[in-house]
């Protein structure tokens, strides 16, 4: 057996762990928190009071404007400063989900907007409040939309999560470091590193494919994903 | 009883609704006729509260909102007045995620709370009086027009309206197609349904109405029974609009 071969397999138990522990968790809490900050940001924007709607325009244009790293180095060596210590993964996680909530907050806000407003009003005219045309009506309809669009967000998110690596976090890129640190292999860990991410990133667009597939149940009236 | 009184409604500076009273005869169907932009649709709303009038007051039964410009709207009042009332639009809006049955379950289910198999089984009852039990569990996408509007018609008359809205029912459809959606509403004029119905079609207007409104930049130019206001009408304005009705039109005109 060739010498990198064997130093892949001997590494890949704890980037798999790193993985497990890390990567996943922390990808799968800042995409769900971060889809229910955009939601609101969404609300907000389409139905809220003007102020409230002012600040999510201001919070998107923050967020989007400014790179994630900068943004995770704020919150975890930043603000220390003014008395906010935070451990590096609850760091990492409001780094992430303020991200996810910046720009799934514009793809909801998109997709809500898309549903017709005769289908509101339709809604209305059988009796529902705004909640129930909300969620019996609207949000079945734009959630078949957004499927591909907040896919496209969470694979990059999942890729992303290499950057908490720079706050401490012990996930799948830093574990990587960590036995580059010991081996000098730099080639053969970072390709196995990418490879990990590869094989993860993939299994989650065939999943995408699948939700897709069962929203598009339908009749495909919106040719789009069907 | 359902009644309009004194119905102002603008959009910015444009005037549609000037003062409009009229009121609808329990167990008829009362048509809207009137060029287009005469505010016919907008009326249509008003009944249901799609749009809130300025001024003026809605009445449905013991139910009754009255609106002034600078009066708040209580919610409530609205929600409780517009579920008196079931409507059809021109382009039948079924919510294309649910199959027909679900499209006529699901403000039985949501709004009123039945269980599922009472609501079923009024879904199917309504889905076979409007010939669409065969297509139960098929998806809006895979209906033809005449359908799809035949399912929004059992839609509306799932929680059992007082007045059955119509804003020109069959306006969207080829003449072919119409001929079943007027079928299955001339079916419920017999049985007793109030409708009022905002339309174009002078056949459909004229099968199964009684009484008819005309209106014309936001007036009431002349109303009555339907035999008088088609067979001899009163107004110069509503002989010529009755006359260009009858007239050969070019299609979808």
């Amino acid at each position: 057996m060739p010498a990198w071969l064997s130093l892949m397999i001997e590494s890949l138990p704890a980037l798999l762990w790193a993985c497990i522990l890390f990567t996943v968790p922390l990808t799968f809490l800042s995409f769900v928190f971060g889809i229910g900050v955009g939601f609101l940001a969404a609300l907000a924007r389409l139905f809220g009071p003007a102020p409230l709607a002012a600040f999510v325009r201001f919070y998107v244009w923050i967020i989007r404007g400014t790179p994630l790293l900068v943004q995770l180095f704020l919150i975890f060596y930043g603000l220390p400063s003014v008395g906010i210590v935070l451990d590096a993964f609850p760091a990492a996680l409001i780094g992430f989900t303020l991200n996810v909530g910046a720009y799934s907050s514009e793809i909801i806000r998109a997709v809500l907007a898309s549903v017709p407003r005769g289908q509101w009003e339709a809604a209305y005219s059988t009796g529902m409040t705004w909640a129930q045309a909300m969620r019996r009506i609207v949000l079945p309809q734009a959630s078949r939309i957004a499927v591909p669009p907040l896919s496209n967000t969470f694979i990059s998110l999942v890729k992303d999560t290499s950057l908490a690596a720079a706050i401490t976090v012990p996930e799948l890129f830093r574990a990587g470091q960590r036995i580059v640190a010991t081996t000098y292999e730099p080639l053969v860990l970072y390709i196995e590193v990418a490879l990990v991410y590869l094989v993860v990133s993939s299994v989650l667009s065939s999943l995408q494919a699948r939700v897709e597939k069962r929203l598009s149940r339908y009749g495909g009236y919106l040719g789009a994903a069907s | 009883m359902i009644g309009l009184e004194d119905i102002h409604k603008s959009f910015e500076d444009l005037e549609v609704l000037k003062g409009i009273s009229l009121s609808v005869r329990e167990g008829g169907v009362t048509a809207l006729i009137g060029p287009s932009g005469s505010g016919k649709s907008t009326l249509l709303r008003c009944v249901n509260l799609l749009e809130l009038p300025q001024s003026g007051r809605v009445r449905i039964d013991e139910a009754s909102i009255a609106f002034t410009p600078a009066g708040k709207v209580d919610r409530r009042a609205v929600l409780a007045l517009r579920r008196k009332t079931g409507m059809i639009f021109q382009n039948f809006q079924l919510f294309p995620h649910l199959t027909a049955l679900e499209n006529v379950t699901e403000a039985l289910l949501t709004v009123l709370g039945w269980p599922r198999d009472r609501a079923e089984a009024r879904a199917r009852d309504l889905l076979e009086k409007v010939g669409m039990a065969a297509k139960a569990d098929a998806w809006p996408a895979n209906l033809s027009g005449g359908q799809q509007q035949r399912v929004a018609i059992a839609r509306a008359l799932a929680p059992s309206p007082k007045v059955l809205l119509c804003d020109e029912p069959t306006s969207a459809l080829d003449p072919e197609l119409a001929i079943e959606v007027v079928e299955v509403l001339a079916q419920l004029a017999r049985e007793g349904t109030t409708m009022l119905m905002a339309t174009h079609d002078l056949r459909l207007a004229a099968t199964i109405a009684q009484d008819v409104v005309f209106l014309d930049r936001g007036e009431i130019v002349e109303a009555g029974p339907a035999r008088q206001v088609f067979g001899a009408p009163a107004r110069d304005r509503t002989k010529r609009f009755v006359a260009s009705l009858t007239a050969p039109q070019p299609q979808g005109g």
